[in-house]
């Protein structure tokens, strides 16, 4: 920075006084049109304080003249969007759900919608391609512990699993077998071999043959004499490749000792009849419906 | 003829004008500086009538196309061009193109790019001279403004008289008829995107789109300020294409070019002069009073011209009448003076490696459009493997694959459709939400006529089948009653 006032040779224009590796710059006047523009925008925005809401005040802020705010311009849209849909939904709402289902129109609309509810209110569970993780079901593969017709799924939306709001909700109570004492830990261990073998997967023989019997007196009543499941109970199927929890002989030991409980809300409670009926559209949709 | 040619030279019409370039040589400032209006001089001859005829034709093209029919049967528009945006069409004639078919507009445009390319490489700044919109709206402008003011001198009076009743009277009149033809601007461009003769009753009875008068408002301001005011400042200082062309152009291009070997020295002209020890050129400046982009193109070659060639029409006239050859300015190539000046004889060399590339390029393009336009289907799939979850393994340990695909029937008729898969062994498809048929190898359903139709389709395989993570699967579509295909190449996914 230089006190001197530097006139460029060249142009006779006066720089900016400021020099970078004998680089200066010449101080001419902004452009006309640019100083407009911006005096037009001062101009324009005190215009828009005005008309606009705009300031905040201590506990409110300005409403502006026209009484516009982007938050009522929301809410008028969604307004007109539910109020176009609004025929359908009542349609959705009175037809049994396996009509919704063969109707192509009310099922491309419910598949729609319940693809969009599912997004906002399941896929924290239930991941956002109904994958499921550990503990929440895959939606995607063809086990339903507590069934997967149409019906069932919607009841099951509707009341949920083990929670306290509803009393309708699915309940079932596996004991925790070790935890309670009810078998040692060797046979813990043994009933898990068997369970292991129900599945295909290798197993101790010898354990497996000493956990036959405590598995049917224990578990059969619920999971089947087979480990086939009842979706009644809300037993899982113990003789096939998926599991909730995991498959591995460690996993199933922890699940006899400890029990598992997982819990669902009631949706019922909390949306709409249209909408669990179009969730239970989609889920049904996603391909492992039965 | 000798005494015919006599009197032409005494003819009182050989003047000279005063006048100096507006972006002369020496003059020229570095940066922009703020307009002299230009006020060009009629001319006649070869090229300003052949510029009346591209005039007309173009403009008769824009101006026309919209109003041509074309019959395409029942529930479609009966409009030849048309841009249909709310119906997702693009309608050219015979041809109808989808959105997923834009590529054939990329390629059109490519086309359009490639051909000027090849033009200026071949003959300069053609397209700025003769078809530029620019170009034609302001030809068309001063024309008016000719009409109704008067030629060059009594619109430079008019313009330094003080404002009269008839000075006001004549502003009006050519702001008017400006006004006129740049509302027809506008109001033509929008008829290419809506039925015309509806969207012209709309217009006039104010039922139409705001976008429409919009649309309106936007280009007629454009042209009339563009054509009326701005003229030869948007070639100069706008434009970038003034900039880009001379990466086309070579020695061998045509441009229009002053014979300064045989113009120069210049010196005024004199009844019986010895033009073995003068130059051509009598500094009559008629070149430079018909310019409408304000140049003297006896300073050479300037980023400025346009090539419009009116100073080779105007420079012909005064050689016509002082006896002396034509083509003291003309179309011609850097290399040409080069060669004359060494001597040699001057050639045109229109096939240059350059040029041939450009047009090799530009019919390799144009043939590829025409291949693919002729043997496109009218039946077409798309598949979308599912990313979440890639793969689900189902109870009894087989693996399912969900797909999204989609199916463009451009066909005006429902079609009746089977889809095989082919690559996967036991491969299962159900296509999901459609009727319920089992779990039938070869699921089939309906798509809507001239409707882009999306299914869910579940494949499953049966345990042990995959022999890694990810297998190659080829779908098949096929029309029932006809036997037409079409396929896609997808993946089917699987554990580890």
């Amino acid at each position: 920075m230089s006190d001197h006032r530097h006139v460029d040779e060249f142009t006779g224009i006066e720089t900016t006084g400021h020099e970078w590796n004998g680089i200066r710059e010449l101080d001419n006047p902004l452009p006309r049109w640019w100083q407009w523009v911006f005096w037009a925008c001062v101009v324009w925005s005190i215009g828009y304080w005005v008309v606009y809401p705009a300031w905040p005040l201590v506990s409110s802020h300005t409403k502006g003249m026209i009484g516009y705010s982007s938050r009522a311009e929301v809410a008028q849209e969604i307004k007109t969007a539910t109020a176009g849909m609004a025929g359908q939904l009542e349609r959705i709402r009175k037809a049994p759900l396996e009509q919704i289902r063969t109707d192509a129109g009310l099922r491309e609309f419910a598949l729609a919608g319940g693809r969009s509810a599912f997004a906002v209110n399941c896929s924290q569970c239930h991941g956002s391609g109904a994958q499921g993780f550990k503990g929440f079901p895959n939606l995607n593969d063809d086990e339903w512990i507590w069934g997967g017709t149409i019906d069932a799924i919607f009841r099951t939306i509707t009341h949920g699993i083990r929670n306290t709001e509803d009393e309708q909700a699915h309940q079932s109570e596996m004991p925790a077998f070790g935890r309670d004492g009810i078998l040692t830990k060797a046979q813990v261990s043994d009933v898990a071999e068997f369970v292991l073998s129900l599945s295909g997967q290798a197993a101790d023989s010898a354990a497996a043959a000493r956990g036959k019997p405590l598995f049917t007196d224990n578990c059969a009543a619920c999971h089947g004499d087979n480990g086939q499941g009842s979706a009644e109970f809300g037993a899982p199927a113990l003789n096939n490749d998926i599991w909730l929890y995991g498959g591995d002989k460690a996993t199933i030991v922890e699940t006899i000792t400890n029990s598992r409980r997982g819990v669902m809300p009631a949706w019922g409670r909390h949306l709409d009849e249209a909408t669990v009926k179009q969730l239970a559209i989609y889920v049904h949709s996603l391909g492992g419906g039965k | 003829m000798g005494s015919l040619l006599d009197a032409a030279i005494d003819a009182p019409e050989i003047r000279e004008y005063d006048v100096e370039a507006v972006n002369r040589k020496e003059t020229r400032p570095p940066l922009y500086v703020p307009r002299k209006k230009i006020h060009p001089r009629r001319t006649h001859g070869f090229f300003r009538t052949f510029k009346w005829w591209v005039m007309a034709v173009t403009l008769g093209i824009y101006y026309v196309t919209p109003w041509l029919r074309w019959d395409r049967g029942p529930g479609a528009p009966d409009q030849a061009v048309l841009v249909d945006i709310p119906g997702r069409r693009f309608y050219f004639f015979f041809i109808e193109i989808w959105p997923q078919e834009f590529y054939y507009i990329a390629g059109l445009l490519i086309m359009a790019g490639l051909g000027l390319f090849l033009i200026t490489s071949v003959v300069g700044r053609a397209w700025c001279g003769y078809t530029c919109p620019q170009t034609v709206w302001t030809d068309l402008f001063i024309w008016v403004e000719r009409m109704v003011e008067g030629d060059r001198s009594a619109r430079i009076r008019l313009d330094k008289e003080p404002m009269s009743a008839s000075k006001l009277s004549k502003r009006i009149t050519k702001y008017v008829i400006w006004l006129i033809i740049a509302m027809g601007t506008g109001g033509a461009w929008v008829f290419y995107f809506a039925d015309a003769p509806t969207l012209l009753t709309d217009l006039v009875t104010g039922q139409a789109a705001t976008v429409a008068y919009a649309t309106v408002g936007v280009l007629t301001f454009t042209t009339f300020t563009l054509g009326g005011f701005m003229r030869e400042q948007v070639c100069t200082y706008m434009c970038p294409w003034p900039r880009i062309q001379a990466a086309m152009m070579d020695e061998e291009s045509l441009t229009v070019t002053y014979r300064t070997d045989r113009g120069e020295p210049r010196r005024p002209f004199e009844k019986n002069a010895d033009w073995d020890t003068r130059g051509d050129c009598i500094d009559c400046k008629a070149c430079v009073v018909v310019c409408p982009m304000g140049i003297d193109i006896r300073d050479g070659q300037q980023l400025e011209c346009i090539t419009c060639a009116l100073c080779i029409d105007a420079c012909d006239d005064v050689m016509g009448k002082i006896g002396r050859p034509r083509g003291l300015i003309d179309y011609d190539s850097i290399a040409n003076d080069e060669r004359r000046r060494e001597g040699k004889e001057t050639k045109l060399r229109l096939f240059r490696p350059r040029t041939l590339f450009y047009f090799a390029l530009w019919a390799l393009i144009g043939l590829g459009m025409v291949y693919v336009l002729l043997t496109r289907s009218d039946l077409d799939i798309n598949v979308i493997h599912d990313r979440n979850p890639l793969y689900t393994t189902l109870s009894d340990g087989s693996i399912r694959n969900g797909y999204t695909f989609k199916i463009l029937n451009k066909a005006r008729e429902q079609r009746t459709l089977t889809l095989h898969a082919s690559g996967l062994h036991g491969a299962k498809l159900k296509v999901v939400g459609s009727e319920d048929m089992g779990d039938s190898p070869d699921p089939y359903f309906t798509v809507k006529p001239d409707r882009l139709q999306s299914f869910r389709l579940l494949v499953t395989v049966p345990p042990g089948t995959l022999k890694s993570d990810a297998a190659d699967l080829r779908f098949v579509l096929k029309e029932i009653n006809t036997g037409q295909t079409a396929s896609y190449n997808s993946l089917f996914r699987g554990p580890q």
